[in-house]
């Protein structure tokens, strides 16, 4: 039966052919990271010939478009720092606040609600959150403290920390999910309110789960670049006045690249070093939300 | 005495139950500010000229029309090719890597992409795509960055719903003779098909609201024509609004307001056809 016997060879050259397809596309997520550390690598090595890496690292004035120009990363990293502490101050007790009022306490109907409502607030494009803080937060702000600025980073760090707080509520939310009956039970047992059982019992059990929820909003908050464009402003310098304009790492990329900056020139060329330590920062927080994350999982 | 602590205990109970209902209710309460503030600001510039006007230095007359087509070309090139890719990638993980080391590898990998903030798949599209393969700043330069950007959130979510496909399917294929190709192709992806498609509209709407990558590759905020070639420069809406958030005059204010209004009903019909597929297809394999 010759035809029996072509269509088998078809079949089988199908199923020698199509793993390599697959693999290849798989492959396309690796080179993706491989792309990312080489042009990063490469670019940032090109921006040291031209700038010392003692002035990128050491020196504490960051003024890349006029003379005499300085390239010190701190005022960047410091805008960034700022933004970053103001959002996690706001996400970090409302979202773990809303987690154990979700996990624990809420009504099914009230419940019904809220997890949606989250979850759309985590699906608003941040250029949206831009314009909120820019057009809403911001007036608030300046009606309550009358000497800020237009631009200023406590309006960018809330609505940064709005941003994060779904995120930082439904990782909480599940962690807490995972904690067995049992244990609850056994503080109502003893006796516990519900309040008890939740901050001495379910909290703690849960708690690298929820940490690692903490360290993933902060980086997400570390690489958010929209809101921080529009309402943080453009002005890298060191402070710890939340009433001030600051600019942050991913504020600065935009600013540099939303001008016309010839490619091999020094602004071009501070883009890659200033997104290498953006990679890196967010790189090293990932890597140990996932491994307090692991550890969780292995508890139970 | 215990009887008076337990009095206190169950009103700070209370008075807790009331701080934590409140922390839940704050994310609802800034939703329906924002909304608010968007819709008291856009609404008179919610017109059909928003959608016919193309972008002009009068705010009296400006539109998001090659914004509006920008963004749909974008998304007719990044389903595609997200799609084909992810899902590819997906299958490879699920069905043939098996869990060596390898595998767990790209996994990982995968996992860190996912965190990667999405302006540095900005600074990669610039540097491979504009430059290197010399595409320039356009709309297949910014098309692919996108896929990149994705990529990872479409593979997770292939993966899961390949996960959820019953053994008992694959076995019944096998036992009819199917090679393996046939049982992935014939029995395993149909299954997980609505599932994956779930995946892709959701990242779909993710790219759509995205603006920092392609500012990076330098989507123009000023275009008045409509992209007919791939290699033609374009702009999307997001940065259409990021413009006009950018000017000071608030008539332009006005304007982002109204782009923002159209661009969340885009986003709201791709979240609703989702979960609408969610639904029918759930406890459907």
């Amino acid at each position: 039966m010759p035809s029996i016997h072509f269509r088998n060879e078809r079949r089988q050259r199908a199923d020698r052919i199509v793993p390599a397809i697959l693999w290849a596309c798989a492959g396309v997520s690796v080179l993706t990271t491989l792309g990312i550390v080489i042009i990063l690598f490469t670019e940032t090595a090109n921006f040291f010939r031209m700038v010392p890496p003692g002035e990128f690292f050491a020196s504490t004035r960051w003024a890349p478009l006029f003379e005499p120009r300085s390239f010190g990363i701190w005022p960047l990293l410091s805008g960034t720092l700022l933004i970053t502490v103001i959002a996690c101050l706001t996400a970090i007790p409302l979202g773990l606040g809303s987690a154990i009022y979700l996990s624990e306490y809420a009504p099914r109907r009230l419940r019904a609600v809220l997890k949606p409502a989250l979850e759309v607030l985590s699906g608003v494009p941040t250029i949206v959150y831009g314009y909120f803080a820019l057009t809403f937060v911001t007036p608030v702000i300046r009606a309550v403290f009358p000497d800020t600025g237009i631009f200023n980073a406590l309006s960018a760090g809330i609505v940064v920390g709005i941003m994060i707080l779904p995120m930082v509520c439904s990782l909480s939310e599940d962690a807490m999910a995972a904690v067995p009956r049992s244990l609850r039970d056994g503080a109502y047992a003893l006796g516990a309110t519900r309040f008890e059982a939740a901050l001495k019992v379910v909290v703690p059990a849960a708690l690298s789960g929820i940490v690692a929820s903490f360290v993933l909003a902060f980086s997400r908050a570390v690489g958010e670049t929209m809101i921080v464009t529009i309402a943080a402003g453009a002005t890298p310098k060191l402070t710890a006045n939340p009433l001030e304009s600051v600019q942050t790492m991913t504020a600065y990329i935009v600013q540099v690249s939303l001008g016309d900056t010839p490619h091999g020139s020094v602004e071009y060329g501070s883009i890659f070093a200033v997104g290498s330590a953006l990679f890196v920062i967010t790189f090293i927080m990932n890597l140990l939300a996932q491994a307090l994350a692991k550890r969780f999982r292995e508890e139970y | 005495m215990d009887h008076w602590r337990g009095m206190r205990r169950r009103r700070i109970d209370w008075a807790l139950h009331l701080l934590l209902l409140a922390s839940a209710m704050t994310g609802v309460l800034a939703l329906a500010a924002l909304i608010v503030d968007i819709v008291v600001d856009g609404w008179a510039r919610f017109t059909p000229e928003l959608v016919t006007n193309h972008p002009s230095r009068r705010a009296s007359q400006a539109g998001m029309r090659s914004a509006v087509v920008g963004t749909v070309y974008m998304m007719l090139l990044v389903a595609p090719l997200a799609f084909t890719l992810g899902v590819g990638a997906a299958v490879y993980l699920e069905e043939y890597a098996g869990r060596g080391r390898l595998s767990r590898l790209i996994q990982l990998n995968i996992r860190t992409l996912a965190g990667v903030p999405s302006i540095v798949y900005g600074i990669l599209g610039l540097a491979v795509f504009v430059r290197w393969f010399a595409l320039g700043r356009s709309l297949i330069a910014g098309a692919l960055t996108m896929t990149l950007l994705v990529l990872p959130v479409i593979i997770v979510a292939a993966q899961e719903a390949i996960r959820a496909v019953p053994r008992s399917r694959r076995d019944a294929s096998y036992a009819l003779g199917a090679t393996k190709w046939q049982t992935v192709w014939r029995a395993v992806l149909p299954s997980a098909f609505p599932g994956i498609l779930t995946g892709v509209i959701l990242a779909m709407s993710r790219a759509v609201g995205e603006t920092a990558p392609l500012i990076m590759i330098g989507a123009l905020t000023y275009v008045t024509f409509l992209p007919g070639k791939l290699t033609d420069s374009f702009t999307v809406m997001p940065i259409q609004i990021y413009n006009w958030i950018a000017r000071a005059q608030p008539e332009f204010h006005q304007l982002a307001a109204a782009g923002i209004m159209l661009l969340l009903i885009l986003l709201l019909l791709m979240n609703v056809a989702a979960v609408a597929l969610r639904n029918k297809f759930r406890g459907r394999i």
